[in-house]
């Protein structure tokens, strides 16, 4: 369970985003949609403490992350290439974010390999850097690697774009089958209405910084998005 | 048309997101270039003087020319070092109405106003003053002279960017070049061909007969052409501006496994350290700092310095430090983020760097044990300075660290590059080099050479005593400005 609370984050006085209180249960694929600087890499950041809040703060399995470091070890993200090792192979980079995890090499072989499909053979055995492949092969490596070691709570920021349209569809099976089979809370940013509403069970659509919308996904909440996104 | 092109390279000069951020780098620059420029100044103004001193009986002008071949093969190999052709800045240019010849003849027209082409002025300009007004040679034959070696100096110009469109495929690239300058030095050396004497031959005949300076023009021109055809072909996006594609040359590095759990950072800073061109340079600095000390014991003059042996000490044995330390966590910058939200231990993180720099001092001062050979006063300071690098240097440069707010882009070129230098790599020389200098020289000059060393290693010791103390304090200062250095990592400089 990720509690935030009276949550703000001000830049030079102006406000990027302010959360009253948003409650996201265990196991919840969550979804997170609105404009450039709405403010959702901004929420992300203040939940894996890359900035500290202004006011308020978040609570994840009741740690409070910007005063301790215990949710680094549930806790995994993919937030942009800066979460990349460009010097890396992708196989190294799997074994490096594994052995920070504690999982061994042969654990990470036999979990990245889960993956072939969605690599679609252009990953691995490669012999490439990571900074040598394309962009929707470098996101591919860095969501694989932010899978690794079971973690309970995962964050992905904007995982389908530059992503090809096989791979999306992958993808969305990946992400469903975290939040319904394994009891993975996922949080997902998306400018994809589709996608995200075929995915999450819950969107909140944030607007200048502020909630105005929380839904529980179903047959017509698609409708509901592109309308609110219309005007 | 030249107008749009000089009005974007304008902007990029005056709008470079580091144009303001790095004013002090740039006058550092500045300085190096006015140092050089009054370098040559002085060089031209005494050149007849000098030359007059070593070959007495030849002509002043006759000597300098049978020099000029050494001052080619200098050149081309100083150019192909440290001067490039900006091609890259020409990428979105292509899909504009421009035609491909136009783009191409101003990247080469804009290399032909390079600083390395306006130097060699600086000291032929003087020297042909004096020629003309103190010596009375004629000044029609002279300007014709100067004006043959501002052709050359395009030439060699224009030809160092041949050799380098030839060499940048090969994987030792600087290899061409090498062999090219040294065969020709060999060749005129053995006295096989004098080259030496053709060139200055050369430039003797146009002073003679001027109008033979159309020969230079000629093949200046084919110089230009031939990078202009050169360059007209590669200017697409799959050769010539296409980044390049290294293969991986793996290894899995697993003695670094008896390191415990820092391994896997062990592991990280060294692909870091061999993957990257300027991290990669600061190995090359290791023979350098190693071979430091025969610059100065060899010599007489610095045999009774003791003081001299620390810097030396300090220096050689301490060279990968401070060169690979200040940049710690810099090196690391482009993926800060990651590792900040990883499950790591910041501890760890920098255990790993201090284990790599006190192995390195270790390795060096092994490596220099050969110095013995100067006296064992030489080996005894190399000691001290080794264990004063180790207990005291290494946790400096970690502490000055957590003051570092500068990213490094590790994908760019390694020689001249002071993207990532701030205040913080100044100042941290002074506790670094001068520090130790100081308290050594004092107590030599007070008691004696063996109390200065012993106190040094006493510090040392100090502080691999307290090393557990002093990295939980270091990890406090890292922990503090974490917030800062995301921020700061997270901005184009």
């Amino acid at each position: 369970m990720i509690a935030t609370s009276n949550l703000s984050k001000k830049y030079s006085g102006n406000q990027v985003l302010h959360i009253e209180n948003l409650d996201i249960p265990k196991g919840q694929s969550f979804g997170l949609v609105g404009n450039n600087g709405a403010g959702k890499t901004t929420y992300f950041s203040l939940l894996l403490d890359l900035i500290q809040p202004t006011t308020g703060h978040i609570i994840s399995h009741d740690i409070q992350v910007n005063k301790s470091e215990a949710w680094k070890p549930f806790t995994s993200a993919f937030i942009d290439e800066s979460f990349l090792i460009g010097y890396l192979t992708p196989e190294e980079y799997f074994y490096f974010v594994g052995e920070l995890r504690g999982q061994n090499k042969a654990t990470v072989d036999a979990f990245v390999s889960q993956f072939e499909d969605f690599f679609h053979g252009e990953i691995l055995g490669k012999k490439k850097y990571l900074r040598d492949l394309s962009k929707g092969n470098q996101k591919k490596a860095g969501i694989v690697a932010a899978l690794i070691g079971n973690p309970e709570v995962v964050i992905l920021d904007e995982p389908f774009a530059n992503l090809d349209p096989t791979t999306q569809i992958r993808l969305k099976g990946i992400v469903k089958d975290l939040a319904e089979t394994k009891g993975v809370t996922v949080l997902i940013s998306s400018h994809d209405l589709l996608h995200v509403t075929d995915v999450c069970e819950r969107i909140v659509v944030l607007e200048k910084g502020e909630v105005v919308k929380d839904l529980v996904t179903n047959e017509a909440t698609l409708k509901e998005l592109e309308a609110h996104f219309a005007n | 048309m030249i107008k749009h092109f000089l009005n974007l390279e304008w902007k990029a000069f005056f709008r470079s997101a580091s144009f303001g951020k790095s004013l002090g780098i740039k006058i550092f620059m500045g300085f190096m270039a006015l140092y050089f420029m009054v370098c040559f100044l002085v060089i031209g103004l005494l050149m007849d003087k000098i030359l007059e001193k070593v070959y007495p009986d030849t002509d002043v002008l006759v000597s300098f020319n049978s020099l000029l071949f050494y001052w080619i093969l200098g050149d081309l190999v100083f150019r192909f070092f440290f001067q490039k052709l900006p091609v890259m800045s020409v990428k979105p240019l292509l899909t504009l109405p421009i035609s491909r010849s136009k783009v191409v003849n101003f990247v080469l027209g804009k290399s032909a106003l390079s600083f390395f082409n306006f130097l060699p002025l600086f000291a032929i300009v003087p020297f042909a003053f004096k020629l003309i007004f103190f010596k009375d040679y004629p000044s029609g034959s002279v300007l014709i002279w100067v004006l043959a070696i501002i052709i050359t100096t395009l030439i060699i110009n224009f030809i160092n960017f041949i050799i380098e469109s030839f060499s940048a495929e090969t994987e030792l690239s600087f290899l061409p070049v090498i062999l090219i300058t040294g065969g020709l030095f060999a060749l005129d050396y053995f006295n096989i061909v004098s080259f030496k004497g053709l060139v200055g031959g050369a430039y003797n005949t146009i002073y003679e007969s001027p109008f033979l300076v159309l020969a230079l023009v000629l093949i200046l021109g084919i110089a230009y052409f031939l990078n202009f055809k050169l360059l007209h072909k590669k200017l697409f996006l799959d050769s010539g501006l296409k980044t390049e594609v290294k293969e991986v040359n793996a290894s899995n590095l697993e003695w670094t496994k008896n390191f415990g759990d820092i391994a896997p950072f062990m592991q990280l800073d060294l692909k870091l350290i061999w993957r990257n061109k300027r991290t990669k340079s600061s190995v090359w600095m290791l023979a350098l700092g190693l071979l430091y000390g025969l610059f100065f014991y060899p010599q007489p003059a610095y045999q009774d310095k003791t003081f001299f042996f620390i810097f030396i000490g300090i220096f050689s044995t301490g060279i990968f430090l401070i060169n690979f330390g200040q940049f710690v966590p810099a090196w690391d910058s482009g993926y800060y983020k990651l590792l900040m939200s990883q499950n790591i231990k910041y501890e760890q993180y920098l255990k790993s760097k201090f284990t790599l720099m006190a192995l390195s001092v270790l390795v060096l001062f092994v490596l220099g044990i050969p110095y013995v050979y100067f006296g064992w006063k030489i080996l005894f300071a190399h000691f001290a300075a080794a264990i004063y690098n180790i207990g005291v240097n290494t946790h400096v440069i970690l502490w000055g660290g957590s003051y570092n707010r500068k990213k490094i882009d590790l994908s760019q070129k390694a020689a001249f590059n002071y993207q990532g230098t701030g205040a913080v790599q100044w100042l941290i020389g002074i506790p670094l080099l001068l520090f130790p200098m100081i308290i050594f020289a004092l107590l030599n000059w007070l008691l004696s050479f063996e109390i200065a060393c012993i106190t040094l290693i006493a510090m040392g010791v100090l502080g691999i005593v307290f090393h557990q103390k002093l990295m939980r304090f270091i990890t406090g200062k890292y922990l503090e400005s974490k917030y800062k250095m995301i921020d700061a990592f997270d901005q184009e400089n």
